[in-house]
């Protein structure tokens, strides 16, 4: 009874707990919150009569404690894949659990219903947990963020998966055939890896969030598998918010869920350029770009990436001290799928002291494009490149972009002319507004603020 | 037709509608912290991982075992998941406290 009690409070406080996220205002009350419930969670299951072993229990705890706490010391450039090691982490916990109920469960307890819970729950934990740790390697860059890619792969994968299903219905048929579930789990297994294999680096914000949502899911099945509703509403909670997040990201980009997870994008996507002939562009130095600026009024600067990749969030902020010193109005302008997970130049740009009022949505800065002085790219090519709107044989022809086309002039901080990832050439690069500022974004962001700081 | 399968429906359909409408009003600002607080909050696995890893009507050692690598895998995310979202959102701060901070 108490632990039901603890639950239904637990309930109310995971619910709490994400709205309070809806501004940074409250967002760390939503943490306490959070925390508040699942202690309460925890609090109430160990008292439950059905538990013994505590050391057991307590041991393992205090192991997760001690790993949990360095993985939340990482720098903020690795969060994208922290957080991916933590969905797998939370998906073999998942299926962990569902392996330890088949084989704990008497025949009898194997209904068709518990048994088919625990296939879901076993298949979306360990297609999640592989998954995430191929996103993890990937993000880290352990192995390659190219989307690695074959003939006849999307076959192959659906047969895979596939497989797994239909052994999962034959032992909803006949529990006892252990076998069937050893070879389902081999089969989720693979399929995880395969599954984000072919996915490059710029579409890791959907699969992040997709895993996101696996996760959740997993936790729905195993509420099932226990009857225990806490865990189909905190699953809920989460499953929701992974598909929210991956909806968002897939408008980000124009792109459906099936184009992102079997498309295999920056691979074919080469062929149309749009104009031809010769292009020239104009190539400028820090202090030429830095005399531009001082004449501005106002500025609004997109980062990409390409800043995460550099680390010089550290050095825009430098730029924009020394912008907004010269009374210079500065924004940021920032778009949805940018960098590598939901986010994610948010929070750099956090962490470098920018305040958040001057983060600006994509959609609400686009209107405000025309009135703006200088534009500044950092790291960012793909999402300001006006091809989206006006190139139909574009690969990202009807992607939302951020319209630094109509600013008064642009200035590029790039490494070279290379295409973004979707392979596309960005024909701002040969507008005759745009200055090129090639270098790493470090140094020239760096240089660039320097210049500023003298009179 | 298992009598806890249609209510735990109901309660799964309630959730992922209410999860939806409250998921649809966070700042997009906030979506990385989101994504790392979500994290923490499906580690709730911990409790079927206890209830394995513990179980005093099905005492078995495979259960044990594969019950307490769980609770140890959903502890590492209840613990860096809060963790690391407080950190990151004690970095987002508004214009007249950054320039307080500096005065």
């Amino acid at each position: 009874m108490i632990t039901q009690l603890t639950y239904i409070a637990a309930g109310a406080l995971f619910i709490l707990s994400l709205r309070w996220m809806n501004s940074p205002v409250s967002a760390r009350r939503g943490v306490a919150a959070g925390i508040a419930a699942m202690v309460l969670a925890v609090g109430g299951t160990i008292l439950s009569p059905s538990v013994d072993r505590y050391a057991v229990i307590a041991a393992a705890m205090i192991l997760g404690t001690l790993v949990g706490v360095p993985l939340a010391a990482v720098p903020i450039t690795a969060v994208p894949q922290r957080t991916a090691l933590s969905h797998a982490f939370g998906a073999l916990a998942a299926a962990l659990v569902g392996v330890g109920k088949y084989f704990t469960f008497s025949s009898s307890e194997l209904t068709p219903f518990i048994t088919g819970a625990i296939v879901f729950e076993v298949i979306l934990g360990f297609v999640t947990f592989t998954g995430s740790i191929i996103a993890a390697l990937k993000l880290q860059e352990v192995i390659s963020g190219r989307p690695v890619t074959y003939p006849g792969q999307n076959f192959v994968n659906l047969s895979v998966l596939g497989g797994a299903v239909i052994l999962g219905a034959l032992l909803v048929l006949d529990p006892s055939q252990s076998w069937m579930f050893i070879g389902i789990i081999l089969l989720a297994l693979l399929f995880g890896i395969m599954l984000v294999m072919p996915i490059g680096g710029a579409d890791m914000p959907t699969v992040i969030s997709l895993l996101n949502s696996y996760a959740g899911l997993s936790a729905v099945a195993m509420g099932f598998v226990l009857n225990n509703h806490l865990l189909i509403i905190a699953g809920a909670l989460d499953g929701a918010s992974g598909l929210i997040l991956s909806i968002i990201m897939c408008k980000a980009m124009n792109r459906s869920f099936t184009n992102v997870l079997f498309g295999a994008f920056g691979q074919a996507a080469k062929a149309q350029t749009g104009v031809e002939g010769p292009k020239t562009h104009r190539s400028v130095t820090a202090e030429d770009a830095a005399e531009y600026l001082k004449e501005a009024e106002r500025v609004v600067i997109v980062p990409g990436y390409g800043m995460a990749v550099a680390q010089a969030q550290h050095k825009v902020r430098e730029l924009y001290d020394n912008l907004t010193k010269r009374g210079i109005d500065v924004k940021f302008a920032i778009h949805p799928v940018a960098g590598r997970m939901p986010g994610h130049m948010n929070v750099l740009l956090a962490e470098a002291d920018i305040p958040y009022d001057q983060l600006i949505e994509m959609d609400e800065i686009n209107p405000e494009m025309p009135q703006v002085d200088i534009a500044i790219v950092i790291g960012a090519n793909d999402v300001v490149n006006p091809a989206a709107k006006t190139n139909p044989g574009s690969p990202i022809y009807g992607m939302p972009v951020i319209e630094v086309d109509k600013a008064r002039q642009i200035i590029f901080l790039k490494r070279g002319l290379a295409t973004g990832f979707a392979g596309v050439e960005n024909e701002l690069f040969f507008n005759s507004k745009t200055m090129m500022l090639f270098g790493s974004a470090k140094e020239t962001v760096g240089q660039l603020a320097a210049e500023l700081k003298k009179n | 037709m298992n009598e806890f399968f249609v209510s735990g429906l109901m309660v799964f359909m309630l959730s992922t509608f209410v999860g939806l409408d409250v998921i649809k009003k966070v700042s997009p600002l906030l979506h990385t912290p989101l994504m790392s607080l979500t994290n923490a909050i499906s580690a709730i696995c911990i409790i079927g991982a206890i209830l394995v890893a513990g179980s005093a009507h099905h005492p078995s050692k495979i259960g044990t075992i594969l019950g307490a690598i769980a609770v140890f895998c959903s502890m590492t995310n209840i613990v860096s998941g809060f963790l690391i979202t407080d950190r990151m959102l004690k970095m987002f701060k508004k214009r007249k406290a950054v320039e307080g901070e500096k005065a």
